[in-house]
């Protein structure tokens, strides 16, 4: 995993007298944390005088907590190192709840710090007093309350070490004002005191050689690839496995990047809006290879009915993952580059087994023949958009080939998310940023702030909705201020898209509270007519952006170079695309994934006859 | 469903009880009782937990309570290797008439008289749930007029002891 604590220099201090504030300060630059984002308030306080001081702790100043959040999330996943983010008591701390669930769900390292009232006053009902620690326990791997100056730099080890270890995950802590200003001394390094954590890494080496042998047996393997991939950067290995076993991948949401989509065994996404052959492979398969995945519910369908005929050899580094969905015929945890690594050699060897006594293992030849059929029938498409208007596919797709796959790009959720997981190509690993476990609407701005902080060299894009743009667009201004020039492209439909198709296949298109720029007269069954409140290019201007529009599809390459063209502040681009697209290929929700549809009513010939 | 006692080890911190019962609710888990208490360590606190699920369930159980970080050690206690008990205090209606049968089914069951008033005795008793159960069947036709029990608490038979290398572990990180 991610090894913030080990990243800095050793770093030795103290014993020095000092206050809990300073305390903290100096513990933050010891972990190696330079960036910060928050807004304080009055039970943080304390913290804000030396972190004012501070040379190595950039603090950036949000507009809003949950912007906050976001960022410190988004500059993890695009650095692989914790992201921090700081809150007062109350009202700044429950801002934290969106993002900290979010990061949860998507086992992002994240540090929040949050003041909390006098320890005195807790329990009293006092003012912006909540019980954060309570409120945060199940969507935070961890949380500590904070009473007591001396612990500060013991707990900030620990909190740092917790969430880039294992699992990486959330951690919160919480800092009573009175301990932030009372007197302590400040001692580094500190030893961390967590008997009951210890997460395995070392995979152990009979399961690594049963693992081998199934996939020296299996005629229709497939590689399950998930976000633990990326998080153990084994993004090497796992080609290297792939290549050496000829065995065909599909990598997840979380793990777009770790297997080059331009590869030729890479089959594409699963899931729910996962490409035909991909979706069909697991089903068919009779080895699924899971690595750093969790079989959710949006990859598997109905789950009683997911890949009827396979054998699971399954790794993870959560053993709780581990049988909780499917059953696992054999079960790896540990570090997923560790696994990986040694996988490649019990696979060279059962290879050389193979070799020696001429059979036939290891020959997915005929299993090829049919997933490249899948592939060559039912690639992913799109259909063109009534003429003069632009299809939200093509500008998405548009912007992947002219920005290329250096970029970053972090996408908010629904549909412009599917396509953007869809038809951008992503090579190479941390390029791609969503937020796919909580499917939380607004990630994408301010996780492209905290990318672009993290990643000042690399270009980043924000691919989001106008449904999502509205929720966290107020980040613009802190990027503004703050030199931080992101790109964002708003795929404006006018309406709250993925929740439009459904109204669309599922409730007879009566579209209830989903059109976004019209009052409520409009039943939303005409064209776009479009308010245009708000004015999105008036909107970004006000917050010190560029801002550009684009309605014709002859002006799309233009405009996207001209958006590339201009680094000395955020870019927002308004591509307003007509509003009937919809994300295919699609598995309803809570049908069998043999039910794929690889459009409206078309469900491919899978020969289920022969089967 | 069945019954299954697990011993879990966990730090003596403040909040610990309070992330058990939230992962119990979180993830859907019925706990049937639930005792804490200290241990020979003053670090550690001890808490027997009965959960009432088959056998898969309690796999996923025990792997999400490991993962709370200040949970060091699970170990589930076969029935047939270990001592269980519970206490209860009953306050039974016994006037002059009755009270010889009352306390009769106290010495049968070997439990205690430890109040005694003109209307009432209040009794004492540990042992399995099915003891106390049977006890509390015979006591039933005099009239129970409060009931109080605790959780269950258990402990191996035998030598060896759970709690050794854990110590050793909390020892070092401290």
């Amino acid at each position: 995993m991610t090894e913030q604590a080990a990243a800095p220099a050793p770093h030795h201090a103290g014993p020095e007298p000092m206050t809990g504030a300073q305390s903290l300060i100096r513990s933050l630059e010891a972990v190696g944390a330079d960036t910060v984002f928050g807004i304080p308030g009055g039970a943080i306080l304390p913290a804000y005088d030396p972190l004012m001081d501070s040379v190595k702790v950039r603090h950036i100043l949000v507009r809003h907590e949950q912007g906050a959040g976001h960022a410190a999330t988004g500059f993890a996943q695009a650095t692989g190192r914790v992201g921090v983010c700081m809150a007062t008591s109350g009202p700044g701390a429950t801002n934290l709840v969106t993002p900290l669930a979010d990061a949860y769900m998507d086992s992002v390292p994240v540090v929040a710090i949050t003041g909390q009232v006098s320890s005195k006053a807790i329990g009293t009902d006092a003012f912006q007093e909540a019980d954060i620690c309570g409120i945060t326990m199940p969507i935070t791997k961890h949380n500590f309350l904070v009473t007591d100056a001396d612990e500060i730099p013991r707990v900030i080890a620990e909190a740092f070490h917790i969430a880039a270890t294992g699992r990486p995950g959330p951690v919160l802590v919480d800092i009573a004002k009175d301990a932030l200003q009372a007197r302590t001394t400040f001692r580094w390094p500190v030893e961390a005191q967590l008997p009951g954590y210890r997460p395995v890494t070392k995979p152990h080496a009979k399961q690594i050689r049963e693992a081998a042998k199934l996939l020296a047996a299996a005629k229709r393997p497939v590689l399950y690839v998930g976000g633990g991939v990326l998080k153990a950067n084994a993004t090497a290995e796992l080609r290297i496995l792939a290549e050496l076993t000829g065995a065909p991948v599909v990598t997840t949401l979380m793990a777009l990047g770790a297997f080059p989509d331009s590869h030729d065994q890479h089959l594409g996404m699963p899931g729910m809006h996962g490409s035909v052959a991909a979706v069909t492979a697991l089903q068919k398969a009779d080895l699924l290879f899971a690595l750093g995945t969790r079989f959710d519910d949006r990859v598997t369908g109905k789950l009683d009915t997911f890949a009827p005929h396979a054998k699971v050899v399954h790794a993870d580094i959560d053993p709780a993952e581990i049988g909780k969905n499917r059953a696992a015929d054999v079960p790896i945890v540990g570090d997923a580059r560790e696994i990986i690594a040694d996988l490649i050699v019990a696979v060279q060897q059962e290879q050389a087994a193979a070799q020696a006594a001429g059979d036939r293992r290891f020959d997915y030849g005929q299993w090829w023949e049919q997933l490249n059929a899948w592939r060559k029938t039912y690639p992913l498409g799109y259909d063109a958009a009534p003429e003069g208007m632009l299809s939200p596919q093509q500008v998405i797709e548009r912007i992947g080939q002219k920005v290329g796959s250096d970029a970053i790009y972090a996408a908010g959720v629904g549909q412009h998310q599917m396509w953007a997981s869809q038809f951008i190509t992503f090579d190479k690993p941390a390029t791609w940023l969503n937020s796919g476990g909580a499917g939380t609407m607004g990630y994408a701005v301010p996780a492209a702030m905290g990318a672009k902080a993290g990643c000042p060299d690399a270009q980043v894009w924000a691919i989001d909705g106008d449904g999502c743009f509205q929720m966290t667009n107020q980040e613009l201004v802190t990027c503004a201020l703050n030199n931080i020039p992101i790109k964002v492209a708003i795929i404006n439909n006018g309406s709250l898209g993925m929740v439009r198709q459904w109204q669309t296949l599922f409730y007879n298109q009566r579209y209830s509270n989903t059109v976004l720029h019209d009052g409520p007269e409009n039943d939303g069954k005409g064209p776009a007519a479009g308010t245009r409140i708000p004015d999105f290019v008036k909107l970004s201007e006000a917050m010190g952006c560029h801002a550009l529009r684009c309605e014709r599809p002859e002006d799309l390459d233009a405009v996207i170079e001209k958006a590339m063209a201009l680094n000395d502040a955020p870019v927002v681009i308004d591509f307003i695309v007509h509003q009937d697209a919809m994300v295919w290929p699609m598995v309803p929700a809570g049908v069998s994934n043999d039910e794929i549809l690889a459009a409206r009513d078309v469900r491919p010939d899978f020969g289920d006859e022969n089967d | 469903m069945s019954k299954h006692t697990l011993s879990v080890l966990v730090e003596n911190k403040p909040g610990v009880l309070a992330r058990i019962a939230a992962l119990f609710s979180r993830r859907g888990f019925n706990i049937d009782s639930l005792a804490v208490g200290p241990t020979e360590h003053p670090d550690i606190s001890r808490m027997t937990i009965v959960v009432n699920v088959e056998d898969l369930p309690l796999e996923q159980v025990t792997k999400q309570l490991n993962k709370l970080i200040n949970v060091i050690k699970i170990v589930e206690l076969d029935p047939s290797a270990a001592v269980r008990r519970e206490l209860m205090l009953v306050k039974v209606r016994a006037d002059a008439e009755t009270r010889g049968q009352v306390t009769e089914i106290v010495q049968l069951f070997r439990a205690k008289t430890v109040d005694v008033s003109p209307d009432a005795v209040t009794i004492e008793a540990t042992g399995s749930s099915d003891k106390l159960e049977a006890m509390l069947k015979m006591l039933e036709p005099y009239g129970i007029k409060e009931l109080v029990q605790s959780g269950m608490v258990a402990i191996g038979r035998g030598a060896r002891s759970i709690t050794d290398r854990s110590l050793r572990a909390v020892e070092r990180s401290a």
